[in-house]
């Protein structure tokens, strides 16, 4: 099976797949691309996206977060009527995903409310690192369980740390299992006296610091919470074997420079902790090579001719310029690809244009996906 | 303008751009370009690991400071570390470390939104008034988060009604209103989303934040190349493809620089595209010169 096969079955036979990588690197580009493959091929597609540029959104006709996939209309994405597939698109709104969790496990309407209402819960949902990424996952399970999709593609944050998304669910349930902070939950005072006096003079200075009122809505928040634990936790599991499930990909999207194929061999190195593994490696923006001619004889001839005929050299030193590019990008990712065997490689050239409509999305599916030829001498790369 | 003069505009200079755009090697060209007029700098990196170090041939840094170069030193500055030495000045030097382990530090900064951020905001103000170096250039978080990490502050004053955690927001929003102690200097790739992305930022920096915005780096440049000639050549077929590549490039790249002087009317600093693999320190000495180059056509103070 040829490389553009294996990476088809992304598209073709995979139940979710998961695009990462750090910020400005085309993986929102990338996971629509998949997603519009798959419907082209006749499934029913969803695209999961965190922040995609405004243009883009409004190709998708995904303008505003929500909680619900919007369907876009055949007539945009396939005008030829080919396909029997289908696509939707979504921007995920954390709060609104956060709040439907909450309100799945609370125990009544009333611990709901209580929950919904308090200040340090809105500032849970809305600010603490990591929470977005559990939402995204927590909105792929969700669609994964009860969308009715054949696949779902799901951008992650563009963090720094861009593999938070498989910590996220411990991270946020070690939050909610605070210890210092369930024991503030308990009504009497006689527990308050198991708390260190280390925890107590804490919490003072903290009150003295950010003021009572701050303290009490942790309180507050904490009683309220009492009993979801077990729910959220159940949840988190769920969430976690879905991230590990077999027919589950993991895409990694980068570019061709040092510093970027870096943090993807650091992201594959860190899904491999968490017994995860990487099938693809999406590099976009390669630069084309022109030449097989060593880059020595170019600059030798642009030497050369630099006395008598001061143009030509010119012409040979920006044609030796371009092919230096090139020939560092081609060798990082030979380099990667002896350190990353396992995983297929994909690379898409660096178009004169962003990609902001379908037509854009269709020429980077085509480039992925092999129905376009790739740009000349990648392949030998 | 003097590069000198340049460096004297303000203490602090906050780097900011969509990530993936070369802040960091903007920054650290920066440096290089400063520390050469006879200024000492230090670096300041909120956002974890970059190939700062990196291109100085240096192990990653630590909130301890290390030098780079001579006149050049770097440091790290963490939330997390920010807290703790934030808590020790205040008499809890005993419980911090203590309390950042267990987890209770998380659930008070979550409480408080934007308390990570006054924290490393708080801690940079600081050093600008120990006088710590001539020129401290931090090198922000990627865009949308560099909004939300220079609007905490604000953010902070309405929430927080008395005590020293407000104190600390009101001086950092004192400096960062003040163009002759902070600044901020964006930096975009003449490409598209990274333009329209950067325009969204200066705007909201400049009317929710009310930060003073110095010129605008436009990162790695491609030149214009030379017009192609019919001639009797082993290479004309791949000079022709070659050339007419470069020319589509550099006409698009072109434009997006003009519709970024259209939208944003700031000066502009253009550091040209370098053909190698990453950033060492030859490739940081060129881009400085052409950064004393760019700033040489900034107009004087007014």
């Amino acid at each position: 099976m040829t490389t553009a096969d294996h990476f088809a079955e992304l598209a073709t036979r995979r139940s979710v797949v998961v695009c990462c990588g750090t910020g400005g690197v085309g993986k929102t580009t990338a996971a629509a691309a998949i997603a519009l493959e798959a419907a082209r091929r006749g499934r029913n597609a969803c695209v999961v996206t965190i922040d995609p540029a405004k243009r883009l959104a409004n190709a998708l006709g995904i303008e505003s977060l929500s909680d619900t996939p919007a369907e876009i209309a055949p007539a945009i994405w396939d005008p030829a009527g080919t396909s029997t597939g289908r696509l939707s698109a979504l921007m995920l709104d954390t709060k609104s995903t956060f709040d439907r969790l909450v309100t799945r496990y609370a125990g009544d309407e009333d611990q709901s409310r209580r929950i919904l209402d308090n200040r340090f819960y809105r500032n849970v949902s809305g600010a603490l690192g990591g929470t977005q990424e559990y939402m995204a996952m927590e909105k792929l399970h969700e669609l994964h369980a009860e969308g009715g999709y054949d696949l779902i593609v799901v951008d992650t944050p563009p963090t720094r740390h861009a593999l938070d998304f498989v910590d996220a669910p411990a991270r946020l349930l070690r939050l909610l299992d605070n210890r210092v902070f369930r024991l503030l939950m308990m009504p009497t005072r006689a527990y308050l006296k198991v708390a260190s006096i280390a925890v107590q003079t804490f919490l003072r200075t903290v009150a003295r610091v950010v003021g009572r009122d701050v303290i009490d809505d942790v309180v507050a928040f904490f009683r309220a919470f009492e009993g979801m634990e077990a729910g959220f936790r159940e949840r988190a599991a769920k969430v976690q074997e879905l991230i590990a499930d077999d027919e589950t990909a993991f895409v990694l999207v980068t570019t061709p420079r040092r510093d970027a194929l870096d943090e993807a061999e650091f992201f594959a190195h860190r899904l491999t902790d968490h017994s995860l593994s990487v099938s693809a490696l999406i590099v976009n923006r390669v630069h084309p090579s022109f030449t097989d001619t060593p880059l020595t004889v170019l600059h030798a001839e642009a030497e050369r001719l630099a006395a008598d005929d001061p143009a030509r050299a010119e012409r040979y030193r920006a044609l030796a310029g371009l092919e230096t590019v090139a020939r560092h990008e081609r060798a990082e990712l030979t380099r990667l690809r002896e350190r990353l065997a396992h995983a297929d490689v994909v690379l898409v050239p660096l178009l004169a244009h962003d990609v902001h409509d379908l037509d854009g999305l269709a020429t980077i599916a085509d480039h992925l996906f092999g129905a376009r030829p790739l740009p000349p001498d990648t392949a030998s790369a | 303008m003097e590069l000198a003069d340049f460096c004297s505009t303000s203490r602090v200079v906050i780097v900011a751009g969509k990530g993936g755009v070369g802040k960091t090697t903007v920054t650290a060209a920066f440096a290089v370009a400063a520390a050469r007029a006879g200024r000492s700098v230090l670096i300041v990196e909120v956002e974890g690991k970059s190939g700062l170090t990196a291109a100085f041939g240096l192990a990653p840094l630590t909130y301890d400071e290390i030098e780079l170069a001579p006149g050049i030193r770097a440091r790290t500055l963490t939330p997390d570390e920010a807290l703790i030495e934030y808590l020790e000045d205040h008499g809890m030097r005993r419980i911090s470390r203590r309390l950042a382990a267990s987890g209770a530090l998380d659930v008070v900064a979550t409480a408080v939104p934007g308390m990570k951020d006054i924290l490393v905001l708080g801690k940079i103000k600081q050093l600008e008034q120990q006088r710590v170096a001539d020129l401290i250039l931090v090198d922000a978080p990627a865009a949308g988060h560099a909004v939300t990490f220079l609007m905490s502050p604000a953010g902070l004053l309405d929430a927080i009604r008395v005590g020293p955690v407000r104190k600390q927001a009101n001086d950092v929003v004192e400096m960062l209103r003040d163009g002759s102690r902070c600044q901020v200097m964006l930096v975009t790739l003449p490409e598209e989303t990274p333009v329209n992305e950067l325009v969204d930022t200066a705007f909201a920096l400049e009317d929710r934040v009310g930060l003073q915005l110095g010129p605008v780096v436009v990162n790695a440049c491609v030149s214009d190349p030379p017009a192609d000639a019919t001639v009797d050549d082993p290479e004309a077929a791949a000079i022709s493809a070659a050339l007419a590549f470069a020319r589509e490039r550099h006409v698009m790249q072109r434009g997006e620089i003009d519709r970024l002087a259209d939208r944003l009317p700031l000066p502009q600093i253009h550091l040209p595209f370098l053909a190698t693999a990453s950033i060492a320190r030859a490739e940081l000495d060129v881009l400085a010169d052409a950064f004393v180059d760019g700033v040489a056509h900034l107009k004087g103070p007014a």
